[in-house]
């Protein structure tokens, strides 16, 4: 697509010296997309919009926010009743970085069920996994500046971690905090931080359309697009899609928004931080709470901080765990059902993870972790070799007609 | 090494083969820009590590003559907290005679005290931070709520994912009822 398609005479000139249009047009107009993508494929553009909504309501929340240790709870209750609509912004802020959590978390296990993470989107997959890692860091700091209790005590155990290390462990804690203990100075820093890292995100999330748009999205069949019958235009078929998915995901988040603000935070975090007291329980926010019990899972310190790091980086090996030539789960009976063991595997740490480490919370904690691992490292490469998949169609277009007729006799 | 470098590098006359004196120099301006790209990033990594002013808090005088027997209070030192328990006489046997048992981290009870009187110790669980609870947990001194750690009225970890008993921070009797803690 060149100039010669606008016919407004300054999008001309614009777009004979900077070819924004002419991008633009070509990425997000005429890009063409497999014809057959369901509405699992509107939560990478979800994702998208959501940290759009957190950077948005951040910076306006940021100018009523005070990063200091003796004004931070007063500032963020300041929000809450005396800044016009602050507690309208701030729900918004708190239950989004939920929902954003939330999608891509979706987004993720569509890739793996699609087999989205194989050749030749590795890097976009590995890309998103960077990005993901990052949100984690993002969401802990930003969890910290309201400075309740829970805002202290996650930001104590959460740095501990890093105590694991040996030899180093205890001067880049006390490096991290900026003191003895977490302190104002921590607090200034990951406001500082929690301020940059959404941009950075954003900058990682522009190499992930890159790469994405490199080879085109893959699809429910998961095979390639083989001639323009395969594909349509992004726009208008799949920007209306989009947009229907995001007003029906926007009446969900509303409702949380509206109707039960609070409930995915935790009651602790609106007392001030106290250092003497910590509270009984200290549990992260609930997208957190796998790795929190993958974490508690073993009885070794450094060991719970290597197995939860380690649940984070083997996702980055998953194009060459998966040795199946075969992308989409539709065609791959056996790995359909392990599949959906690993999800119930995840939603099950979770509700470990929201548990206190006692009696048989320890024991399913310490066979859902095993699971974890044992599904990506040993049951991955081992069923793509061993299983048969079921015939592949020759085409997207061919699968897609094939339902036609079928539906119109149904009707 | 550097003359050496330079006079092989003249005789073969900065040809094919050898080192010459362009590989020296090259060598040499990278190490330098190594050394200074170093020297520019060392005073952003160490801006984050304690400040003056919170290294000058480090030391805390604590008055204990009305702690009871059997009694215990948190002070704050460099914003931790410190605990002070004065030990009964049968805790301090307690203490003695679990020196024999097999410990996660093996030290002598006299070891960890001035005073066997006297408990001190940093009031931060060696696992994750968290404040132990005083006189709870299967060995009657403190249990840590996050992940269950119990110590013994030592302070030593006896149970549970901390690796290390509580921390004995420096301290010092100024007098038979003040201490100073840093």
């Amino acid at each position: 697509m060149s100039a010669k398609g606008f016919t407004n005479p300054i999008v001309k000139w614009i777009d004979y010296r900077l070819p924004v249009f002419s991008y633009l047009h070509h990425e997000l107009h005429e890009y063409p997309t497999p014809k057959n993508l369901n509405y699992w494929w509107n939560f990478g553009s979800l994702a998208g919009i959501f940290l759009v909504i957190q950077i948005v309501s951040g910076i306006v929340l940021a100018m009523h926010y005070t990063p200091h240790t003796l004004m931070a709870f007063d500032s963020t209750e300041h929000i809450m009743r005396d800044v016009n609509y602050g507690w309208l912004i701030r729900y918004i802020h708190s239950n989004g970085a939920s929902m954003f959590f939330l999608v891509v978390y979706i987004h993720l296990f569509r890739g793996l069920y699609f087999g989205s993470f194989k050749a030749p989107r590795e890097l976009l997959w590995m890309i998103g996994v960077v990005i993901v890692i990052l949100m984690m860091a993002t969401a802990f700091m930003g969890y910290v500046l309201p400075w309740g209790q829970m805002s202290f005590w996650g930001a104590t155990v959460i740095t501990n971690l890093f105590s694991a290390i040996p030899v180093i462990g205890d001067p880049i804690v006390t490096w991290l905090w900026g003191g003895f203990t977490v302190d104002n100075p921590t607090l200034n820093r990951f406001f500082s931080l929690h301020y940059l890292l959404p941009f950075v995100i954003l900058g990682i999330v522009v190499v992930h359309v890159l790469a994405l748009h490199q080879h085109g999205s893959n699809n429910p069949i998961g095979i390639d697009i083989k001639g323009p019958q395969d594909s349509i235009p992004f726009h208008p078929y799949y920007t209306i899609k989009d947009i229907f998915g995001l007003m029906v995901f926007m009446l969900f988040f509303a409702y949380w928004v509206f109707f039960n603000p609070n409930y995915l935070g935790h009651p602790d975090n609106y007392i001030p931080a106290n250092p003497l007291v910590t509270p009984a329980h200290i549990v992260p926010e609930w997208y957190l709470l796998p790795f929190y019990a993958i974490l508690r899972a073993v009885p070794s310190k450094l060991g719970g901080v290597v197995l939860m790091f380690a649940a984070l980086i083997v996702l980055f090996l998953l194009p060459w765990l998966d040795t199946s030539k075969v992308r989409s789960a539709r065609f791959r009976p056996i790995y359909r059902q392990f599949f959906w063991l690993i999800v119930i595997d995840c939603i099950v740490l979770g509700w470990i993870g929201a548990n206190p480490p006692e009696g048989i919370y320890i024991v399913i904690g310490r066979i859902a972790t095993t699971y974890y691992f044992v599904h990506f490292l040993i049951i991955m490469p081992l069923v793509g070799k061993l299983e048969r998949p079921l015939p592949l169609p020759t085409s997207i277009s061919e699968s897609v007609m094939k339902k036609k007729p079928g539906l119109a006799a149904a009707e | 090494m550097a003359d050496a470098k330079a006079t092989s590098g003249h005789r073969s006359g900065g040809h094919a083969g050898g080192e010459t004196r362009r590989d020296f120099l090259v060598v040499a301006a990278n190490a330098f820009v190594g050394v200074g790209a170093a020297a520019a990033i060392w005073p952003f990594i160490h801006q984050m590590n304690p400040s003056a002013d919170v290294l000058a808090l480090s030391s805390t005088e604590v008055d204990i003559s009305s702690v009871q027997a059997g009694q215990s209070i948190t002070v704050l030192w460099r914003g931790k907290p410190v605990f002070v328990r004065h030990r009964t006489q049968a805790e301090i046997d307690a203490a003695a005679k679990d020196d024999a048992v097999s410990l996660p981290d093996p030290e002598k009870d006299a070891k960890r005290v001035k005073k066997p009187e006297w408990l001190i110790t940093e009031g931060v669980c060696t696992h994750l931070g968290c404040v132990p609870l005083a006189n709870k947990g299967e060995y009657n001194g403190w249990f840590c709520p996050c992940h269950g750690s119990h110590y013994d009225v030592s302070g030593r970890i006896r149970k549970g994912p901390a690796p290390k008993n509580l921390t004995i921070p420096p301290y010092a009797f100024v007098s038979d009822t003040v201490i100073r803690i840093g």
